[in-house]
């Protein structure tokens, strides 16, 4: 040591350990309840689930049996809805990406996908029922719910996507430019083959999201109960969110474990989809060579 | 492709004549356009479509503008006398809220300052997994963690007869807008130049004294930011509410006391109602209440955040 600590410099230093324990202590409160609410679900569903329990119709008023067309319900919605979502929003980010200029409007957009995130799921409920439901006249349906959750998930993609065509150097764009090519062909033979994997991640989060949601297909196509499974997509349906929500509460005499395991194939399938585009972001972040 | 419209362009090079791949280009930028542009359009329809439905409430002789927003009277089923009173479930929104600010603030800010500040390499990477993770959690399941386990905890705990009230509801409400807030607070606390530490840690400043009196103080917008997003989650939030703060309409005077959200009576009670009917109507008219309060949150924040990236 050159210089001896001076009195001052010891407070300092106790105060900055102080501040940092009582800030490890705040994340630890933050993640412990992930931890705990997993070992919760786990401790008192995972008895309950079986493959009969995933793969059987609900029996007796929905007090036994499986969930299977939950289960279903939930991938009609999740397929249907991303059919409708990814196009647009991989579209949108493009437009944001590579064509936007610095102007109001492109601000206006930005400001629009902030709120298309932020207005609440029962707003986005309400504008499914008025736009889907009513006005274009599909009835409670499948097409009306994935279409209320495809407006209500597109900013996770856009986000998604913007970031991962953003995060190609500009200077593989100028390279193709000066071949000649258009701004579409670097778009689709230089830009989109660099951020696909980034696109990808986002859909994936998208798949997380969506698979959660009830309140938006509450009102717009996913019933408490139905005997057969959905046909075609002006079916109503089912879906694993629902399903909780009736079995947590709508359903009288079901048996304590039932709603827990409901819960924990929900949170597994979010959480499973959630972890896949996590952890492959941060595999495609090790491959990036620029 | 026709040649015409391309000859009528005054061209200086013979072969600069637009060919297929230019017109595909143009196509393809106009296509592009209009996806660009649809969140602006879904944006505007959610606004049209919820006052279309709720219209017929708004100019409606059943609605009273004052008795809508100061009465806490919301019978809109009662045969004889029917009053759509919101300001029970308002102060139920605002209290459930409002506790889950105090709770989610103080956590997400320390939670976000760790991360970005004091945690390094796997540690950082792991932590940031689990707030996002945490994040992911879908608000059906808060509402039955707050149905199924919280509820017996909080009555044997506090010994009070009902678990389901503004405590649970805005213990949930905290758990679930703390990472959103962690997140966003800790973009905006890695936005700080590196340059802004490293002069101040020249200074002979310690990592707290860097943190707190340069860190914070440029961070500031951000972070005011983050928190607003926070509120604006945590205001709209639907499921969790419903199952866990008990949905009784009530003017609670202390914290445990169950209260309804305005989003909770929607969902609650729009399965009920006949389309078309004053009580569907009253729900959209909450509806639009609850769009424009959140645009205004949202608006706000992102006002706060540009001005100090101009600034």
């Amino acid at each position: 040591m050159m210089f001896a600590e001076s009195p001052l410099n010891k407070r300092d230093k106790k105060t900055q350990k102080l501040f940092r324990i009582l800030f490890l202590m705040m994340v630890m409160l933050l993640v412990t309840p992930v931890l705990l609410i997993l070992a919760t679900l786990i401790y008192k569903g995972g008895p309950i689930i079986s493959m009969e329990f995933l793969f059987a119709d609900p029996r007796n008023g929905m007090t036994a049996g499986g969930l299977f067309p939950a289960l279903l319900g939930t991938i009609w919605l999740v397929v249907v809805a991303l059919i409708c979502s990814v196009p647009l929003g991989v579209a949108a980010a493009i437009y944001l990406s590579e064509y936007a200029p610095d102007n109001w409007l492109t601000r206006s957009i930005n400001l629009a996908i902030v709120n298309l995130a932020g207005v609440p799921s029962i707003v986005h409920a309400l504008f499914g029922v008025g736009a889907f439901v009513i006005f274009m006249d599909f009835g409670a349906s499948i097409l009306a719910a994935s279409l209320t959750l495809a407006i209500m998930t597109l900013p996770v993609v856009i986000v998604a996507t913007r970031e991962s065509l953003q995060s190609v150097p500009h200077a593989f764009r100028e390279a193709c430019w000066n071949m000649g090519a258009t701004r579409w062909q670097t778009i689709r033979k230089v830009v989109l083959p660099n951020a696909i994997s980034g696109i990808l991640t986002g859909v994936i989060l998208e798949v997380s999201r969506t698979s959660g949601e009830t309140a938006p297909i509450m009102f717009t196509g996913a019933a408490f109960y139905l005997p057969t499974l959905p046909e075609s997509v002006f079916d109503q349906t089912m879906a694993l969110a629902m399903h909780l929500y009736v079995v947590a509460t709508q359903v009288p005499n079901v048996p304590d474990a039932m709603p827990y395991g409901v819960a924990l194939v929900l949170i597994s399938v979010v959480l499973a989809f959630n972890a896949l585009s996590i952890s492959f972001r941060i595999y495609l972040r090790g491959l990036k060579k620029w | 492709m026709s040649g015409a419209t391309a000859s009528q362009k005054p061209s200086v090079l013979a072969d600069d004549q637009p060919d297929t791949a230019w017109y595909v280009d143009k196509a393809v930028q106009v296509i592009m356009f209009v996806a660009g542009v649809s969140a602006i359009i879904f944006i505007i329809g959610i606004f049209i479509f919820v006052s279309k439905e709720g219209a017929g409430f708004i100019g409606g002789e059943e609605m009273n503008f004052s008795e809508f927003f100061t009465s806490p009277r919301w019978r809109p089923t009662s045969e004889w006398n029917p009053t759509y009173g919101i300001l029970a479930m308002i102060t139920g929104t605002a209290s459930v809220t409002g506790l889950s600010m105090l709770i989610a603030i103080p956590f997400s800010l320390g939670a976000a300052i760790y991360i970005a500040e004091f945690a390094t390499g796997k540690t950082r990477e792991a932590l940031k997994v689990l707030v996002e993770l945490l994040a992911a959690i879908p608000s059906v399941v808060w509402g039955f963690i707050g149905l199924s386990i919280m509820n017996p905890l909080i009555i044997d705990i506090f010994d009070v007869p009902v678990g389901l009230n503004i405590f649970n509801a805005g213990l949930i409400l905290g758990l679930m807008s703390a990472p959103i807030i962690t997140s966003i607070a800790e973009d905006a606390l890695k936005a700080v130049p590196d340059g802004f530490r490293e002069a101040a840690e020249a200074m002979g400043a310690t990592r707290w004294q860097v943190i707190y009196k340069v860190v914070l103080p440029a961070a500031k917008n951000g972070l005011l930011g983050a928190v607003l997003l926070g509120v604006g989650r945590s205001f709209g939030e639907t499921m969790a509410v419903l199952m866990a703060s008990g949905h009784s309409i009530n003017l609670p005077e202390n914290i445990f006391d169950s209260v309804r959200a305005l989003t909770a009576t929607i969902a609650a009670e729009l399965g009920e109602t006949a389309e078309g009917s004053t009580h569907y109507q009253s729900l959209f008219t909450i509806g639009i209440f609850l769009f424009i309060v959140t645009f205004i949150i949202n608006l706000t924040a992102d006002l706060i955040v540009r001005g100090v990236r101009k600034g």
